[in-house]
């Protein structure tokens, strides 16, 4: 008999929005272990609203949305979260080694000390986003890439197994769109779900699943079929030179 | 004249102890009130315990115990004002702030005897500190302490994100309220000494001082701690020296200190700027020679 491997993700006719106004809805989406998820879309178009609802932010207002066989908000050790714009860099006085290690609290709650382990994992994240040199520098002197390099490698701290990332390349040059695409991709080798949003249609190359939306879901499939020619100027009125 | 005068005088002394006291609690309620930016809610804290103290002192009950009923009646209605009628919390806050304010004032216009009491709450009595007030202040000191303690992680993604907080496991509404609950412990605790009006001031201006210079939030705290220690020690002199109000003196050095601290940092960050630029300058000029 075949065993039934559990998805990552669920999702069946979900609808999601703030308070009881939907922004996005119908939509139905399943992923399985080490699959990648793009979200595309205008401004407004409601892809930072699904991967707030799937991080547990957000409530479903209508259909089901299960993550790793639970509803929302109950596994923070095993779904990590990168919000598009994720500090407030003026005031805080925070080293970069600091702001890294803050992706290890849902492991460690209120009263665990950090341990060498813990110290380890920061210090493997800060080398695999290529900041570790910036360790002790305060994050507020940093480039806005330098900034989001720190962010990614707090996320990748949490060693999750789904990741949901909001516009992880925003602010990086084209070393730093390379890195997180290598990133993602050794996540993906070993297991880990990712759904990422973005306005790139070229982050969408290696994807499962692409879903288009425009405050609705437009398409969605693999990168071939969501990505037409009639479905991206349903989207974003023109289509990708060929 | 620097010491002497602490040394002549047990009402200075005690003075000192309360202000050090209340420099400690602010320094790390401070700290979080700076990080998170909820100056306008210590505002409004500082200002909405006002008429619990006043109901309190025509009941002839503790003035502390009024407090802490204002704090709790303010802090629910911010919450429930923001939660329920789809305001900002700016609006919710604003509204409140001035209600209490008023109603405050309203209570305290019913008495003749509370002109002396109103200028009391609003702008505290330090050299009138007993042991008894010191008491008080080091138990909310160890509150505040504890609570910092065992809440550090939560606060600290709050101060950064408040999605970071809750992806995180941590229930934002909770602990957003247990920090609001040390701001106001520590404004309660304090009201005797700097008064309402002026806890704000020794709240915001050394953690923001601290914020200048820290690149941790523990190295924030600590220099929080010796700003507002060191207000205390030269408002004091100076309100000994000249007669003038102590508790304003204090506030206005911690603010003094700050706008220092602040044309320091900005003089230091020019000349580095400057610097910078002069040997990008000097880099591009050597680099046109070469071709």
């Amino acid at each position: 008999m075949k065993s039934q491997i559990q998805k990552s993700i669920s999702a069946d006719q979900l609808g999601v929005g703030y308070s009881k106004f939907p922004v996005v809805d119908n939509v139905s989406v399943s992923l399985e272990p080490g699959a990648l998820l793009v979200l595309i879309g205008t401004n407004g178009s409601g892809k930072s609203t699904i991967l707030k609802t799937m991080a547990g932010l957000l409530q479903p207002i209508k259909g089901h949305l299960e993550v790793l066989g639970q509803p929302t908000g109950m596994l923070p050790k095993r779904v990590a979260y990168l919000p598009q714009h994720p500090i407030s860099t003026h005031t805080l006085p925070l080293r970069v080694h600091d702001v890294v290690a803050m992706g290890r609290f849902a492991h460690l709650g209120l009263f665990r000390r950090t341990s060498q382990h813990d110290q380890n994992i920061v210090i493997d994240a800060m080398k695999r986003t290529g900041i570790e040199t910036q360790a002790n520098e305060p994050i507020r002197d940093l480039s806005g890439g330098q900034q989001q390099r720190t962010h990614l490698a707090q996320v990748l701290t949490r060693q999750a197994e789904i990741l949901l990332l909001d516009e992880p390349t925003a602010g990086l040059d084209i070393n730093g769109r390379k890195l997180v695409a290598e990133l993602i991709a050794s996540e993906r080798a070993r297991g880990v779900t990712v759904v990422m949003a973005t306005h790139e249609l070229q982050d969408a190359e290696n994807a499962n699943t692409v879903m288009l939306l425009a405050q609705r879901v437009v398409s969605i499939g693999p990168p071939e079929v969501a990505l037409r020619d009639e479905y991206l100027r349903e989207c974003f009125g023109f289509t990708q030179p060929h | 004249m620097f010491i002497e005068p602490f040394v002549n005088n047990e009402f200075l002394r005690l003075a000192l102890a309360g202000g050090v006291l209340v420099a400690l609690t602010c320094a790390v309620a401070g700290t979080f009130v700076v990080l998170r930016g909820l100056a306008f809610v210590g505002d409004a804290l500082a200002h909405g315990v006002l008429p619990g103290i006043a109901t309190a002192l025509i009941f002839g009950v503790s003035g502390i115990i009024g407090a802490a009923f204002g704090s709790l009646i303010m802090m629910a209605g911010v919450s429930l004002v923001s939660r329920r009628f789809r305001l900002s919390g700016d609006t919710a806050i604003g509204l409140l702030f001035v209600g209490m304010l008023a109603l405050g004032v309203m209570i305290t216009s019913r008495s003749r005897t509370f002109v002396g009491d109103l200028s009391r709450i609003l702008f505290g009595e330090l050299l009138g500190v007993t042991s008894r007030d010191l008491i008080s202040q080091v138990c909310a000191l160890i509150i505040v302490i504890s609570i910092a303690i065992i809440a550090r992680r939560p606060f600290l993604l709050l101060s950064v994100d408040e999605g970071l907080a809750s992806s995180s496991g941590f229930s934002v509404r909770l602990f957003h309220n247990l920090m609001l609950t040390m701001i106001a412990v520590t404004v309660v605790a304090s009201f005797q000494t700097v008064g309402t009006l002026l806890v704000l001031g020794m709240l915001i201006a050394p953690a923001a001082t601290g914020a200048l210079f820290a690149r941790r939030i523990s190295t924030m705290m600590t220099v929080a701690a010796v700003v507002g220690s060191f207000s205390t020690y030269v408002g004091l002199l100076v309100s000994y020296h000249f007669d003038l109000a102590a508790g304003a003196s204090i506030v206005l050095t911690a603010v003094f200190i700050f706008a220092v601290a602040a044309t320091y940092t900005e003089i230091i960050k020019t000349i580095k700027t400057k610097q910078s630029n002069e040997h990008e300058h000097q880099h591009s000029h050597s680099g046109a020679h070469i071709r």
